[in-house]
């Protein structure tokens, strides 16, 4: 096995998977007529110089921070948690049964907190089933997440053309929840201080997710709980005989990764849309697993890499204006493309360039 | 007479690591030849390239006289060399009969070939007594029957030259004796066999030649009928084997742990260990001696509570472990119980954790992460440094990944770490395997100091002689039995030996 | 008779909607076989479902169509092989990657070439595989009972149809009665066997993983030139992974994954008839609960709650020699 230096290891492969990806979207928009230099300049204005654009990436962002830490957490274990879809959709079940029930008793200051607490329980207990199965009864998690997925997507058909839908409406949708329930604003905020701002969906979930970054570093960096679960995820036999309990391990750490995909959700509902809509996750869980594999697992990486996506998805909603052909769909094509080449290929290059590095 | 197998000048590298060094071997047809030497000696290298998983990166093979390139297992099984891995090469769920079809199938449909390959399996088993049903599943099979139908497997493929790496270790003594039968008969047959092993009384039982190697340099070749076990020995080792250590003389405490009647089954429900009862006293070495996978490793896990106990008690101090009632290794660890894992690369250390972490590795909840609600880097440091200095670890550096250390340096470590907690009993399996001489001695110096010290080690080894250096007591296992219990002051190999195989007489203690 | 006749079209339907999950779990139970993880069934069914509309519409032949999905299907199927196989990537990212690549990409070329935001145009007549009448249907659907069943259920399908009931025997064959099935058995189960009897793990392994796509890329034409008239977007709409779930279901054995496709072929059929039905006692018939069931029994069933599932050993797990 090769080793590389550091540097090499977590700057140069990553760069070069990512470059890879690019390049062959790149191949595609230009096979598919249009200029690829072009695209990427639009996409970069889209995301960051445009007025407000800034505020749409960073709101994208805060969705890929949560499903980034979400599957990163479960990944220490060497669990491989896909279900992270399912799970933020849950956890918008959790927040929105909060707000519709308690918006017009509690004021803001409690009914936030407790809305924010039923996103977070909601994403864990749907993570809880698959990953007790795992531990107690040894089944494939990535098989029972990806089922839980759909069962999810199945539940939320029914509820929301059902008993969580509107009245009057015939769109799967629930009612706004009250104000007491909505997360400010950035924009907001920033007018109250008295500067200009452009309003975007950015929301105090930005700060949340920020934290909730810090949170986990410190868990899985700076706790003996943390270590046990890197003991556990690099090697079972050691973990058992350290005397870490595997399997409660295996359930918590679930836990908590489901309960930061439905986190999510915070931004979603409480900050940006006040509602929830059918499939309102989007997709999101699944990005977390590029976020989660470009960052490497660890807190700041995924800081950059959902900055990468989130720009990504902002900038790619702005080729919808300037190109007759390419639509955000492209952006799909680059997000499966950085899995390919920075999960499963992610070694492609490194025996070459440990050759290479040790020539020069 | 033409020479079955002519190898000259063989080197292989991994590395900067030189695994085998311009290595020559003959072979004549129809002997019986050993390779033998420590771990790591560079002797499944040589099988590998003989059977085509590696490419030598320099030397020449000549298979009867005729030289040849042998790129893959498929050049070689042309050639007619076959190979009986250590671990086996066998489908579970498959018959007897597809797994000797496997490769051989003769033709596109399995129905073309599948009589002949009966036909051929039953005349294979009939000359030279292997005795095994085409039908049965495989996984259904014990091991020394299994072991029957890879030696098949490479027949069917017209082995002429049959390559056994580490044969007997899973062997009872009876399926060893049955297995050296079968060799014998497929020798007076005319196939040449490569016997590799690190084991001398099959050396001197069964082969006509012998080649030793060490280091990666075959260092000598002998007539099996002119050589005798102690130069063999003399000639693995690079020096006079020093049967002449003497354990300290002990002051025998009081019991610190005691076993009554434990009976442990594995998932599959073989019994693995079959009434064992020990008792272990303070300030004394009892060694484990038998051959490997005859209930020690199951020994050593049960006792340390990676295993939840099944049949019987165990006691330490006030505490009483029952199946109702087990303890897991973390509580264990409380009990004063430290474990040095038969398996280092496995068990001992998480090979990607810095050496401050494995240095914790089990003790994580102890002092040395530091006294607060989260663990202090600084305090992982001074703590490792410290046991790094006190076992002279190399290179003594907290911060370097364990896997960048040498097999002695981990050892090493996870020595100090497990020593360093102040054990009132240690579980040691295989303390020395793949670590080099000097280390060695700096072990057992240490085990020595600990019995001192007056704590109750139990010393696992399939090394005879390390038994002897250590022990105040050896117990012997075989078949998950322990056959017997003799002080090291009465005890002798051959009674060991006996022991060994089963044979159970006069046992003392 | 009128139930009767109902019985029959529930049956026709439960057929059609099998067919597709037919073909991919044959596929996955091939790939998965030989130790190598295929959750990219979903991406694989989408992307020839694409090509093979795109490919029928340009040319207006389904035939061109479907070689060109087959085609597709096992590039896709070589790519997951160069990166689980060749480079030992993770079997699963893989996998995920390959289905978010065809969603993407499907809907980028739809644009690119029909400009129908995503959709191809739909198909005529001569553009999309039509029913196939058995001999004499016609003259025995007279025949009371039997009639109606050979001339309603058994004939009339499209070529796809009946290309995924012939695929089961024949894979069933292949994998125990030819010796490449037995080696493919082997290598999933034992690689190193396979290695050591002089046979090349890897290439046994990538032909697995393009036989699956071969078998992928039927399905996705059948998609979208047989049981519909068209590619829309996001077609294979999770039909990859009741594949993927009925293989599990089925025990990675061809006669009961077959069982279960028809199983979840027949909740599907009755999903649709159901739809808006006032049930006794129940109400409003639960369609949404029928559609997941695929899903909740596979879920217990893999909870070991009821049989068990014993997955080849070596699967997920890329070959490396031991030394």
């Amino acid at each position: 096995m090769t080793t590389l230096p550091r540097w090499a290891d977590l700057g140069l492969i990553p760069l070069l998977n990512l470059s890879l990806a690019f390049l062959v979207s790149g191949l595609v928009v230009a096979a598919i007529g249009e200029d690829p230099i072009k695209a990427i300049t639009v996409m970069i204005q889209g995301a960051f110089v445009y007025d407000g654009s800034l505020g749409y990436t960073l709101y994208y962002t805060t969705n890929f921070i949560f499903t980034g830490l979400a599957v990163s957490v479960a990944y220490k274990a060497m669990l491989f948690n896909i279900g992270g879809e399912g799970q933020a959709y849950l956890g918008g079940l959790g927040a929105v049964i909060v707000c519709l029930a308690l918006d017009s008793i509690l004021p803001a200051i409690l009914l936030i907190p407790l809305a924010i607490a039923g996103a977070a329980l909601f994403g864990a207990l749907w993570a809880l089933i698959p990953g007790w199965l795992q531990a107690y009864r040894g089944s494939h998690i990535v098989i029972t997440t990806i089922m839980f997925n759909f069962i999810a997507a199945g539940m939320m058909v029914s509820l929301l053309g059902g008993p969580l839908q509107r009245v009057g409406q015939s769109s799967p949708q629930t009612r706004n929840i009250g104000e007491a329930g909505q997360l400010p604003f950035i924009h907001d905020i920033g007018r109250a201080m008295g500067f200009e701002a452009t309003t975007t969906p950015l929301n105090l979930a930005f700060p949340l997710a920020l934290l909730a970054c810090l949170g986990v570093w410190v868990l899985i960096w700076r706790t003996r709980w943390g270590y046990a679960l890197r003991a556990l995820g690099h090697s079972q036999p050691a973990a058992v005989y350290a005397g870490i309990p595997a399997q409660r391990m295996i359930v918590v750490a679930m836990l908590i990764s489901g309960a930061l995909a439905g986190c999510m959700a915070v931004n979603e509902i409480l900050g940006a849309q006040h509602k929830m809509v059918l499939n309102f996750t989007a997709g999101y869980g699944f990005t977390g697993i590029a976020v989660a594999l470009m960052g490497r697992t660890h807190p700041v990486g995924i800081i950059l890499a959902a900055l990468l996506f989130g720009a990504i998805y902002q900038g790619g909603a702005e080729l919808n204006f300037e190109f007759r052909t390419i639509t955000r769909e492209m952006v799909l094509l680059i997000q499966g493309l950085i899995i390919l080449f920075s999960g499963a290929l992610a070694l492609m290059f490194v025996p070459w360039l440990g050759r290479a590095l040790r020539r020069g | 007479m033409t020479p079955a197998i002519r190898m000259q000048g063989i080197t292989k590298r991994f590395g900067a690591v030189i695994a085998n060094d311009a290595v020559d071997l003959t072979v004549k047809p129809g002997s019986i030849h050993g390779v033998i030497g420590e771990n790591g000696a560079g002797k499944s290298t040589l099988m590998s390239v003989l059977y085509g998983f590696y490419g030598a990166d320099a030397g020449t093979i000549e298979v009867e006289g005729e030289a040849v390139t042998i790129a893959s297992s498929a050049d070689a099984i042309a050639l007619g060399i076959g190979m009986v891995h250590q671990h086996f090469m066998l489908v579970q769920t498959f018959t007897v009969l597809e797994n000797v079809m496997l490769g051989a199938e003769g033709g596109p449909m399995l129905a073309q070939g599948m009589e002949e390959n009966r036909q051929e399996l039953e005349r294979l088993s009939q000359n030279y007594g292997l005795t095994v049903d085409p039908d049965a599943l495989v996984g259904d099979l014990p091991v020394g029957v299994q072991q029957r139908v890879e030696i098949i497997k490479a027949l069917r493929r017209g082995a002429r030259v049959l390559i056994l790496d580490e044969p007997t270790g899973v062997l009872t003594p009876e399926e060893t004796e049955g297995l050296f039968q079968i060799l014998r008969g497929l020798a007076s047959e005319g196939v040449s066999i490569l016997l590799i092993t690190h084991k001398l009384n099959e050396i001197m039982a069964v082969t006509d030649q012998v080649s030793v190697m060490r280091g990666g340099k075959m260092v000598a070749h002998r007539e099996t009928a002119v050589t005798s076990g102690s130069e063999l020995a003399a000639l693995m080792v690079g020096r006079e084997v020093s049967l002449t250590r003497e354990p300290a003389v002990a002051s025998q405490g009081a019991p610190a742990l005691d076993a009554k009647d434990m009976t442990w089954r594995d998932n599959n429900g073989v019994v693995r260990l079959q009434d064992v009862s020990l008792t272990l006293y303070g300030g004394e070495v009892l060694g484990v001696a038998g051959v490997s996978g005859n209930g020690q490793s199951e020994l050593l896990n049960v006792l340390s509570g990676i295993e939840p106990m099944q049949e019987g008690e165990l006691t330490i101090g006030n505490r009483r472990i029952v199946s109702a009632d087990p303890a897991g290794p973390a509580e264990m660890r409380k009990l004063g119980l430290a474990h040095v894992p038969e398996d280092r690369h496995h068990r001992g250390l998480v090979l990607p954790f810095e050496a401050r972490e494995n240095a914790v590795l089990g003790y994580h909840h102890g002092p040395g992460t530091g006294e607060g609600r989260l663990i202090s880097p600084a305090a992982l440091t001074s703590h490792c440094t410290r046991l790094m200095n006190g076992f002279d670890v190399r290179p003594p550096d907290p911060m370097l990944r364990s896997a960048g250390f040498s097999g002695g340096n981990q050892q090493k470590l996870i020595l100090a770490r497990e020593i360093e907690a102040a054990p009132k009993i240690l579980l040691i399996g295989q303390p020395t395997r793949g670590v080099d001489i000097g280390a060695i001695e700096f072990i057992n110096d240490r085990i020595e100091e600990l019995k001192a010290q007056g704590c109750a080690i139990l010393l696992v080894s399939v090394e005879l002689e390390e038994i002897f250096a250590l022990s105040d007591r050896i117990a012997v296992m075989n078949e998950g039995r322990i056959e017997g219990v003799v002080r090291r002051t009465e005890a002798d190999t051959a009674t060991i030996g006996r022991l060994m195989a089963g044979v159970t007489g006069e046992s003392a203690a | 008779m009128e139930d009767f006749i109902a019985i029959i079209r529930l049956l026709d339907a439960t057929l059609r909607l099998s067919a597709p999950l037919i073909l991919c779990a044959m596929a996955g139970l091939i790939s998965e076989r030989a130790g190598v993880i295929d959750i990219g069934l979903e991406g694989k069914l989408l992307a020839s479902a694409f090509a093979s509309a795109a490919v029928a519409s340009l040319t207006g032949s389904p035939w061109l169509g479907l070689l060109t999905a087959i085609g597709v299907a096992m590039a896709l199927g070589a790519l997951h092989g160069f990166a689980c196989i060749t480079h030992r990537g993770e079997q699963i990212i893989s996998g995920v990657a390959i289905n978010i690549v065809a969603s993407g990409l499907t809907v980028v070329l739809g644009i690119a070439i029909f400009a129908e935001g995503g959709q191809t145009p739909i198909l005529g007549r001569t553009e999309r595989f039509g029913p196939v009448d058995l001999p004499l249907s016609e003259t025995l659907s007279e025949v009371p009972v039997l009639g109606p069943i050979y001339a309603e259920l058994i004939s009339g399908h499209t070529v796809p149809v009946y290309l995924a009931l012939l695929a089961v025997p024949l894979i069933w064959w292949m994998l125990y009665r030819t010796t490449f099935g037995l080696r493919l058995r082997a290598v999933g189960e034992m690689p190193a066997a396979i290695d050591s009897a002089g046979v090349s793990v890897t290439w046994l392994r990538y032909r697995a993983v393009i036989l699956a796509g071969l078998l992928c890329g039927i399905a996705g034409a059948y998609l979208s030139t047989a049981h519909g008239a068209g590619f829309v977007r996001e077609m294979s709409a999770g039909k990859g992974f009741i594949a993927l779930a009925a293989m599990i279901f089925g025990n990675w054995r061809p006669v009961p994954v077959l069982l279960a496709c028809l199983l979840f072929g027949f909740l599907e059929a009755s999903a649709a008839r159901l739809q808006g039905v006032d049930l006794p006692l129940i109400g409003p018939a639960p369609v949404e609960i029928i559609l997941v069931l695929p899903y909740v029994v596979t879920v217990i069933l893999l909870a070991g709650f009821f049989g068990k599932s014993i997955p080849p050993k070596a699967l997920g797990t890329p070959y490396v020699k031991e030394r």
